[in-house]
Formats: structure tokens, C-alpha cells, sequence
């Protein structure tokens, strides 16, 4: 059988992988979705027949979403995550024993469920004692929190579908007060290449500025995503991500990982031109 | 209502069986199903240009109803409780304007409360009808006019048992509702004709929650903007008739000022509507009803921010109220209305209703998706956080009653002279004054000019209130009677 999974990376550009065998499929209140078997990248997740996670290129995501705030300050003791259903971000920040409390908001109950069943590559520490699970609309949850947490790490899907509200300006202002005075914001930042793409980016980086004295973008190169060239933005109250890096004390940690070291965390933050340009328009 | 018949949607069907008639069409409009307009057509879609046609037999015509229109008309007459339903194509306002032009000639005094949409003043100085106000209830505390209230109702038609009609709000803009069911028996045991303007109330017609509608309660005829919480298009509507208002008659009215050539985009839009209003509106508004109260109580817990409801009913000028409404008092932030409303626009790509002075308005309706409300709620959670001060220095309210010298026609119509607007206190003005939206005048034709509506108009540009009604555009200048003529 010649089984192909395709998505439109931009209205003229498909990006498929060959299935295998498709594992599951269902329809929650927010969207359908799906877990491929494919041939090269292993289980794929998709939601709206978006791909969001890989078994084999979700380390880099969750690599980055995380080590780079986590060795910027490493006192993080308490960190909220938004979105994130796949666990990827989660089974990350569990390796720091420094961390004392994550509370994650996921909108879908179901994707959890699913990842829990068909991808315990990324949701095996879903069940960490710190991990509190709250399923919720994620800019509700944060509208209640004050000078609570050292690290928000929004992991979303893109700026339409459920995730929209994750790329609003109410949203980030209302992160901005979640955090305490050491605060740090990542967020997925969408990618600078294709029209549609990078319009979003900098709709995020508009809506950002503003509110966050450190104000940064770093990239990094996802196969599966559109173009494969995806920006994280850092945003801070106190800290930045280059002068602040304590690259001796985050190694000491001994910390296993796949794509993350202290020198591609200082380099990561290192632009194209066409992208200084764009983040340069809205600023 | 006959769920069979409500089925059916007779316009919609007529045009579709038009298209499969593949008529070649040598009449008007001249793009010919859109080939004729390569551009409107990429933009506007194929499917709407193919139903943008003429009136012809199979298609019937709206000035003179026999079939397919007449059939739509009867069975949204059927859906809302009314002895006929007109088609509307030029608005509520033109439905607001035959009612009053229906129920009342040059020189006929015609009661209703100040707090009126432009359209119904706008109806007096086409007509000549005689407006005899009553001033609404005024809730000091949100600063917004209220409902009639039935004692003043009554002592004003016992002073003017003349009057031919009484016209009511249902709901105000704010979702205040008087008490219809008295005000009508009232009016009608006076042999006053009951006339509502509806243009926020389409949705009172499809739930046993909701404030009574105008039809429930026995009134005369009523202006129902389907296009506000009915889903149809913009500008079309309906004009309801009861009792013994006559059709004929009505129709007359109608045709004096509506256009020959009525839009099957808009007429097909409220046969649609109106069919999936009596098929699922029940549903429908109490999701709205819903997603309205789970804003509100949101909004609520967020302080400062007032989201007012059923609690502020006193039985009289407040006598129901529309829960589907969302109105917000933001005064106590230390910010105007239109303030929030400029911010959320501006600052959080929210457009909401209208702001005002001391409240904002947004709309709820069918088509809101929760994560949408979490937006709004949200962002006036951060308004309050980045921009709420002091507010000493806020104007407090919205109505300032009236002292009104001569009719609107009248003094429309008279010699006049233009006037800075700073200098014109104590003149009488020769056209309106309001912030649009809500459209409710602040100083219509025939009234004195007082320095406290001076203050008020400039209050209002100070906030940027959008203004309107001058021929001068900026509202710099008025134009007011000539002294000769006080």
C-alpha cells in the first residue's frame, strides 16, 4: 500500500511522509487528531492535520523550548507551561531536581490522553509529583496569576485553531503579570519563512515588545515544520539569555541531551538578515 | 408555529430554481451574474453575484407581493406572532420611519421616550408627526436612561389624549426593557396605537427566558433587525403589523421611500434566517444567553469593572433585561467608555459594539467562539492593570433632558443661521447632535441649546466619541434658528 501523510506548507508548497500505519484517530471539543506510524520520523502526532510532534525530531523542540531559559536562571523553581499536551516540554524540565513546581495548562484533555497512550516518548513525566495538571484555556488560567512564577514556557499550537489566543497581546501582558520580578517568557514563535508564517511571527514580536525589558529571538531547525527554520522568542524581566548564561554551572549538571549545549544557546540568538529585518518592522 | 412550513425558505428556493433555469438575462443588473464584473466578482464570490438578479415573475416583487416574497413574509409572520411581516431592505431605520409615518400624519402627536434612535426622529421631520417626550428613568449610579416608566407614560396621554401613538424601546440599546404589557394596555384603552422599535430585540421572539416581545404583549407593529441578533444580512429587517393596522396601507407607507429594485441578497437573508430562527433559535439564544452570563460573571471578578444584569430590574423603568446584552460601567476605573473602546481596538484588535460615556456594549451572538470571550475578558483584565486611574473628573451621565420649543420638522425645515458651536447656548438648534454609535441624540432639531449639553458634546469629543448629525462635518459649527424665528 503506498500511504502517504501530506501538509500544505504554504498554499504551494507539500511536505509528506510516508504512513505506515495509521494509528489512531478522534475528534475532540477543539480539534481532530491524529497518530501516524511513518516510515522516517517514527509516530507523528498531528492536530487539524498540522504535524506538532515527531519521534524523531522532537528532541530539538523540547531542547530548546526549555534548556535555553532553564541555564539563563538556573534558581528556576517554579514554572507554568501552556500548551505542551505531547508532555515533550514537561519530561524536559523534570530533569532539573531544582525545580520544585510545574503547573501545565492544556486546553485538550484528549490529546494528553492520546500522547499518554501512543507517545510515551514525550509523555512519560506527565505523572512527576511537581507536575500539576490543569485542563483549561490557558489564557484564562494565567488572568488569575500574580508574581507567581520564575519561568512561563508557552509551548502552542499556531495563532489559529485553539492556540489563538497564545499570540495575543492580552495574553502576554497578562504572562507579564504572572511572573514574578526574575521572570522569563519563551514561547513558540512561529517561523520567518513563508508569507503566512512570518506574518504571525511578527504579529507575536509586536505584541510582545513592550512589556518585557529583554526582548530576544532565537532559532533553531525543526525537519518537520514549515521551511524547518522555527524561531522560540525569550522575553525577561531581569535577565538576559547571553550576558546572564552560566554556561560552567548549567554543564555541571550533567544534563543528557540531544541538540541543546551552551554553545549553540549563545549562538541560537545569532539572526539572519531577513529576519533582523522583520523583527526590526514591528519594533 | 408549524415546524413543516418553517421548513421552507421560498426566496432561497426560488433562486435556486432560477439558476438551474439557466435564463439568459437581458435585463438589469447589467453585470450579468458577475461576468460582466471580473473584480466584484473574485472578491464578492460567483455564488452571490449568480442571486444578485432582478425582480421577475418567479421571482416576484417586493413593492407589490403575490408569490414567493408573499410566502416568506407570511411564514416570518407565522415565526414571530405577527399579523404581517414586511421585508425590509433600507434598515430598521426605514422600518421605524413607515411605522410612525403609518400611525401618525402632519400634525399628529405621537408619545415617546427621548432616549429614541435617530430614525425615529428622523421619521417626524419627514412626516410632520409631533413628538411629546417622556423622559425615561435615568440610573444615576451606570448614568444611562432607563425605560419608560408606566405612572409617567400615563400621566403624559392623560395630558395629550390626543395623541395617535406611543413609541417604545425594546430593549434600549443597553438592554432595558420598560413594561410593555402595561404600556400597551395602557396606550390601548386610550385608543393609541403601540408602535416598538426592536432593533436589539429580534431574539425576544425565540425564547421563553427573554423580555416579552412586542407581538407577545399585543402591540401595534414593531421593527425587528434581523440583521443584529437574527444573523441576516446588514440592512435588511422586518416590519411586523398586529391588530388592525392595515397591510395595504402599511405597504403604501413603505413604498413611498424604499427602493424599487430590492436586493435578493437581503431578501433571501431573512427568509434564511428567519427559518433557522424557527427551527433552532430556541437553542441558539439560550447558547447565547449562556456564553453572555459566563462573560459577565468573568468580567465581574475582575473588579472595577461593573457587568450590569437582571439585578439592577426596580419593576418599573427597569421593569426586564436582556441577558444576552453585555453591557460594562467602566467608569470606576478612572476611564470612559469609548476609552476602553478605542483601547481594545487599538491595542488588542478587538472591536466591540460601541463605547460611550460610563459603559462599553459587546455584542454576543451566535457566532462567538469561547476562546474569543477569553480574549475580551482578558484584555479588560489588562486594561485595568495598565491604564486605570483616578477618575475624579469623569462626566457622569448620558441624558440631559430636553427643552424642547418646536417640532422637529419645523425647525429642521426653518430659516437658520450657522453658529460656532461654543456660541450657540441658548439658541435652538436646527439639526442633531450624537455620538455614533449609540445614535441617540444628544440635541435634536426644535431643542434649546443649554452650556450643559455644550459641555457634554465637547466632553464626548474630548474622549473621541465619534460625532455626527452637523452638516459640518468636524461639529464645529451648528446650524440653529434665526433669532427672528425664537
Amino acid at each position: 500500500m503506498n500511504l502517504w501523510f501530506v501538509e500544505n506548507h504554504s498554499p504551494n508548497v507539500q511536505f509528506s511522509m510516508r504512513v505506515i500505519e495509521h494509528l489512531y484517530t478522534g475528534k475532540s471539543d477543539f480539534q481532530k487528531i491524529d497518530v501516524l506510524q511513518t516510515a522516517e520520523f517514527g509516530r507523528v502526532l498531528t492536530l487539524d492535520g498540522y504535524v506538532m510532534v515527531t519521534e524523531k525530531d522532537e528532541f530539538i523542540y523540547h531542547d530548546m523550548i526549555t534548556h535555553v531559559p532553564m541555564a539563563t536562571n538556573p534558581r528556576i523553581k517554579k514554572v507554568l507551561v501552556i500548551g505542551a499536551g505531547d508532555g515533550g516540554t514537561i519530561r524536559e524540565l523534570t530533569k532539573y531536581d531544582s525545580i520544585e513546581h510545574i503547573d501545565m495548562v492544556e486546553i485538550d484533555e484528549m490529546v494528553v490522553d492520546v500522547c499518554r497512550e501512543y507517545l510515551p516518548q514525550t509523555a512519560s513525566k506527565l505523572d512527576d509529583p511537581r507536575v500539576h495538571l490543569h485542563f483549561e484555556d490557558g489564557l484564562k488560567f494565567v488572568r488569575s496569576r500574580n508574581d507567581e512564577y520564575d519561568l512561563i514556557i508557552v509551548d502552542s499550537t499556531d495563532p489559529f485553531g485553539p492556540g489563538e489566543g497564545l499570540f495575543t497581546r492580552e495574553f502576554y501582558g497578562n504572562c507579564y503579570k504572572a511572573l514574578n520580578e526574575e521572570g522569563i517568557l519563551v514561547n513558540q514563535h512561529e517561523s520567518p519563512f513563508y508569507e503566512e508564517d512570518a506574518l504571525g511571527m511578527q504579529r507575536a514580536h509586536k505584541r510582545i515588545i513592550g512589556f518585557f525589558p529583554v526582548c530576544e529571538v532565537y532559532q533553531l531547525h525543526i525537519p518537520t515544520y514549515p521551511s524547518g527554520h522555527w524561531l522560540f522568542g525569550f522575553a525577561s524581566k531581569k535577565y538576559d539569555p547571553i550576558k546572564d548564561l552560566d554556561a560552567d554551572a548549567w554543564n555541571q549538571l550533567g544534563l543528557q541531551t540531544k541538540y541543546y549545549n551552551t554553545d549553540i544557546h549563545i549562538g541560537s540568538f545569532a539572526l539572519p538578515n531577513y529576519v533582523k529585518e522583520q523583527l526590526k518592522d514591528v519594533e | 408555529m408549524d415546524i413543516l412550513s418553517q421548513q421552507k425558505a421560498p426566496i432561497m428556493e426560488a433562486l435556486n430554481n432560477y439558476k438551474k433555469m439557466r435564463v439568459v438575462p437581458f435585463d438589469v443588473p447589467g453585470h450579468k451574474r458577475g461576468r460582466g464584473n471580473e473584480e466584484l466578482t473574485a472578491f464578492l464570490g460567483e455564488n452571490c453575484m449568480t442571486v444578485d438578479v432582478n425582480s421577475m415573475k418567479p421571482l416576484d416583487n417586493l413593492i407589490h407581493p403575490v408569490s414567493v416574497i408573499r410566502e416568506a413574509e407570511e411564514l416570518a409572520a407565522e415565526a414571530f406572532g405577527a399579523k404581517h411581516a414586511f421585508f425590509m431592505v433600507n434598515g430598521t431605520t426605514s422600518a421605524v420611519q413607515a411605522m410612525v409615518m403609518t400611525a401618525c400624519k402632519a400634525g399628529e402627536k405621537i408619545i415617546m421616550p427621548r432616549n429614541v434612535h435617530r430614525s425615529a426622529i428622523n421619521a417626524l421631520i419627514l412626516s410632520g408627526a409631533i413628538p411629546v417626550y417622556v423622559n425615561p428613568g435615568v440610573n444615576n449610579e451606570l448614568g444611562i436612561p432607563l425605560g419608560m416608566s408606566v405612572k409617567e407614560v400615563e400621566k403624559t396621554i392623560l395630558e395629550h389624549p390626543d395623541a395617535k401613538a406611543i413609541l417604545i424601546n425594546n430593549p434600549t440599546y443597553y438592554g432595558i426593557c420598560s413594561n410593555m404589557q402595561a404600556i400597551t394596555d395602557l396606550a390601548h384603552r386610550h385608543g393609541m396605537l403601540v408602535l416598538v422599535d426592536e432593533a436589539h430585540g429580534t431574539h425576544f421572539y425565540f425564547s421563553d427566558d427573554l423580555p416579552a416581545s412586542a407581538m407577545s404583549v399585543g402591540a401595534d407593529m414593531a421593527s425587528v433587525s434581523m440583521h443584529k441578533s437574527g444573523g441576516s444580512l446588514t440592512q435588511s429587517s422586518l416590519l411586523l403589523i398586529n391588530n388592525e393596522v392595515s397591510e395595504g396601507y402599511t405597504r403604501q407607507i413603505i413604498n413611498l421611500t424604499q427602493t424599487t429594485s430590492g436586493s435578493y441578497l437581503l431578501l433571501s437573508s431573512l427568509d434564511i434566517s428567519r427559518k433557522n430562527l424557527a427551527l433552532n433559535g430556541k437553542e441558539i439564544f439560550r447558547k447565547v444567553g449562556e456564553m453572555a452570563q459566563y462573560t459577565r460573571d468573568e468580567i465581574n471578578k475582575i473588579g472595577g469593572y461593573y457587568a450590569f444584569s437582571e439585578e439592577l430590574k426596580n419593576g418599573d423603568t427597569i421593569y426586564d433585561f436582556d441577558t444576552t446584552k453585555l453591557s460594562v460601567h467602566t467608569l470606576e476605573l478612572g476611564l470612559a467608555g469609548v476609552e476602553v473602546y478605542d483601547i481594545l481596538r487599538d491595542e488588542y484588535d478587538i472591536q466591540i459594539e460601541f463605547g460611550d460615556i460610563g459603559n462599553i456594549l459587546a455584542y454576543i451572538s451566535v457566532g462567538d467562539r469561547r476562546l474569543d470571550l477569553e480574549r475580551l475578558v482578558s484584555a479588560l483584565a489588562e486594561i485595568k492593570r495598565r491604564y486605570s486611574q483616578d477618575k475624579s473628573g469623569l462626566f457622569d451621565h448620558e441624558y440631559i433632558t430636553p427643552q424642547v420649543v418646536y417640532t422637529p420638522q419645523k425647525a429642521f425645515y426653518a430659516p437658520k443661521e450657522t453658529l460656532p458651536i461654543n456660541e450657540s447656548a441658548g439658541r435652538i438648534a436646527s439639526e442633531f447632535v450624537m455620538a455614533y454609535p449609540p445614535g441617540i441624540p444628544i440635541v435634536a432639531p426644535g431643542e434649546r441649546i443649554t452650556p450643559e449639553i455644550l459641555e457634554y458634546i465637547q466632553y464626548c469629543k474630548d474622549k473621541g466619541s465619534f460625532m455626527t448629525g452637523t452638516e459640518d462635518s468636524k461639529i464645529e459649527y451648528i446650524n440653529v434658528l434665526k433669532e427672528a424665528e425664537q
